[in-house]
């Protein structure tokens, strides 16, 4: 488990990150969102032993970071931020010289080597040195030297920074895979990331938490939760359906945009419409391309809470 | 202490990797002869021994070793692999100790290929191989002082150039504590038991009197004391100031 309590961290005038206090369980993947410079990075360092606290507590699996710092960073795999490495060292070297530090000896240290080099596919790169591979390679091999000795907690910062939509896709797959077991604690400010991976969300701002919540439960807080959007096929209707919307008593307010003869109803607080709204269409004969509910806008309630 | 090895494996591993060690070899090589031969009239001199090769030392390491300490800790500073390390279980101490020793095996390395112009001295005359040894001991435990100092340095800053500069000029003033250039910017001032104290810290004085074949006790405990209050200190500037 990782524990923090009113964690505070202060540089002379700067408070960047204040009173922060949660608890993570096994089985839970935290998403931490926040604007840059929020504090996010500051408190995974924390977490990760590299950054003291001035006051407050954190502790990982019941080790306090600061009065048993090697017995909580043993059970602990960090890919800190920008994933830093050795750069004239070759992959294989580098994997080696972190497994060895972490402890793993003879078959063990064989097979999860193999294990991670294979699930972060760097068999094609091992004899190479690492400055002289893709921002890609370079975060996988962050990725795998924070997995090695198979930690029971993983704290990545921006894991899937730098990587392209397949890359990103392996790796949230992996994350789930191992999610199951572990305590899992990335950062990202890709909120489409929350949705694949995350179980729960902490949002920071300014150093403080500002939401902790399931990312399901984060949309709802969303002013489009609910809604419908429709998406015309003739553009010509667009006016009659947007006053044919409005007309309806449980729709607040319509947006329209133009560019996609798009529309989208917002619903009066909680109140159901999509039943209605799809009567409406075919009583009015407007052509749907298409219909659907949403769920709410996560981009729209972090800008929100951040602001 | 495994941890010690380890880093130290690969700190030095990283010197090779890189053409730093053969370019600090090399140049190491090149001036420590020139120095003998042009400098210190090594066969103008008549005498079978070492004298004039050692003496200029102290001055070569001025330079040359801020160089290769200036990168220990910067550097990782500057890359950001000092997260990576302070966040592994391993100690602060282990990680100085480790990087300090690769980098102190590693002139031990490029002094002991200099072991040519002993070679000739001996083909030449009879020099007292005795004196030769405690020089080159003196030599090493010179350059592990330097080193010291330099890691200290290196440990400041995430710039290696500010790291080098600061790195000599420490160096300069430990190397020259017991001379007028230094004493004097005490005189007037600093009471006597001050200028003594400093006075007595000279990496100069010691050193001289290693390489005249005499390895005291005192001398050998003062490297051992001020590598081992350098070190100290380059621990607790990272632990204090790691992530900044």
């Amino acid at each position: 488990m990782i524990k923090t309590d009113h964690l505070c961290k202060r540089y002379d005038s700067v408070t960047a990150v204040e009173d922060v206090t949660f608890e993570v369980r096994p089985g839970e993947v935290l998403g931490f969102l926040g604007p840059n410079g929020a504090g996010k990075t500051t408190t995974m360092r924390m977490l990760a032993g590299f950054v003291t606290p001035t006051s407050g507590r954190a502790s990982i699996c019941g080790h306090d970071v600061v009065s048993a710092p090697l017995a909580a960073r043993q059970s602990l795999g960090y890919l800190p931020e920008g994933a830093p490495s050795y750069g004239e060292m070759r992959v294989r070297a580098f994997l080696e010289f972190i497994a060895d530090l972490r402890r793993l000896e003879g078959t063990r240290k064989r097979t999860r080597l193999d294990h991670v080099i294979e699930r972060l596919q760097l068999a094609t790169v091992l004899e190479q040195p690492i400055e002289t591979l893709s921002k890609g390679f370079r975060r996988r091999v962050g990725l795998a030297q924070a997995l090695v000795h198979d930690p029971p907690v993983l704290i990545l910062d921006e894991p899937t920074d730098g990587l392209d939509p397949n890359q990103k896709h392996e790796v949230r797959a992996l994350i789930n895979e191992m999610a199951r077991e572990k305590i899992t604690v990335i950062s990202t400010h890709i909120l489409e990331e929350v949705d694949a991976v995350c179980t729960r969300a902490i949002v920071i701002a300014r150093g403080r938490i500002v939401a902790d919540d399931t990312p399901l439960q984060l949309a709802a807080r969303s002013r489009y939760h609910n809604a419908v959007s429709l998406q015309l096929e003739r553009p010509e209707q667009l006016a009659a359906a947007r006053e044919a919307l409005e007309a309806l008593p449980s729709v607040a307010q319509v947006e329209v945009s133009e560019r996609d003869s798009r529309l989208t109803a917002l619903p009066r607080a909680g109140a159901p419409i999509l039943q209605a709204i799809s009567e409406l269409s075919s009583s009015r004969g407007l052509k749907l391309k298409e219909l659907h509910l949403e769920s709410g806008r996560l981009d729209e309630v972090f800008r929100t809470i951040t602001a | 202490m495994r941890n010690v090895g380890l880093i130290l494996r690969r700190e030095l591993a990283s010197y090779f990797a890189t053409p730093l060690a053969y370019v600090f070899i090399l140049i190491f090589l090149v001036l420590a002869n020139a120095f003998t031969f042009y400098l210190g009239d090594f066969y103008q001199r008549g005498q079978a021994d070492l004298q004039p090769f050692f003496a200029f030392h102290p001055w070569l390491y001025l330079f040359l070793i801020p160089a290769l300490s200036m990168r220990l800790w910067a550097e990782e500073r500057a890359s950001g692999s000092i997260e990576l390390l302070m966040t592994l279980p391993v100690r602060v101490w282990e990680a100085v100790l480790g990087k300090y020793l690769a980098a102190w095996l590693f002139t031990a390395l490029a002094l002991a290929l200099t072991f040519p112009i002993w070679i000739t001295v001996n083909y030449l005359g009879s020099p007292d191989n005795g004196v030769i040894v405690a020089s080159y001991l003196g030599s090493l435990l010179l350059a592990g002082g330097f080193l010291a100092v330099g890691s200290c340095m290196s440990a400041l800053t995430r710039s290696q150039v500010v790291a080098f500069i600061l790195g000599v000029v420490a160096c300069f003033v430990l190397l020259l504590a017991g001379y007028p250039l230094v004493i004097n910017a005490f005189q007037g001032w600093a009471p006597h038991a001050l200028i003594e104290t400093v006075a007595s810290l000279s990496f100069l004085t010691h050193f001289q009197s290693i390489t005249r074949g005499v390895l005291q006790a005192r001398d050998v405990l003062y490297f051992a004391m001020l590598i081992a209050f350098f070190l100290f200190t380059t621990a607790v500037a990272l632990d204090l100031r790691k992530a900044e």
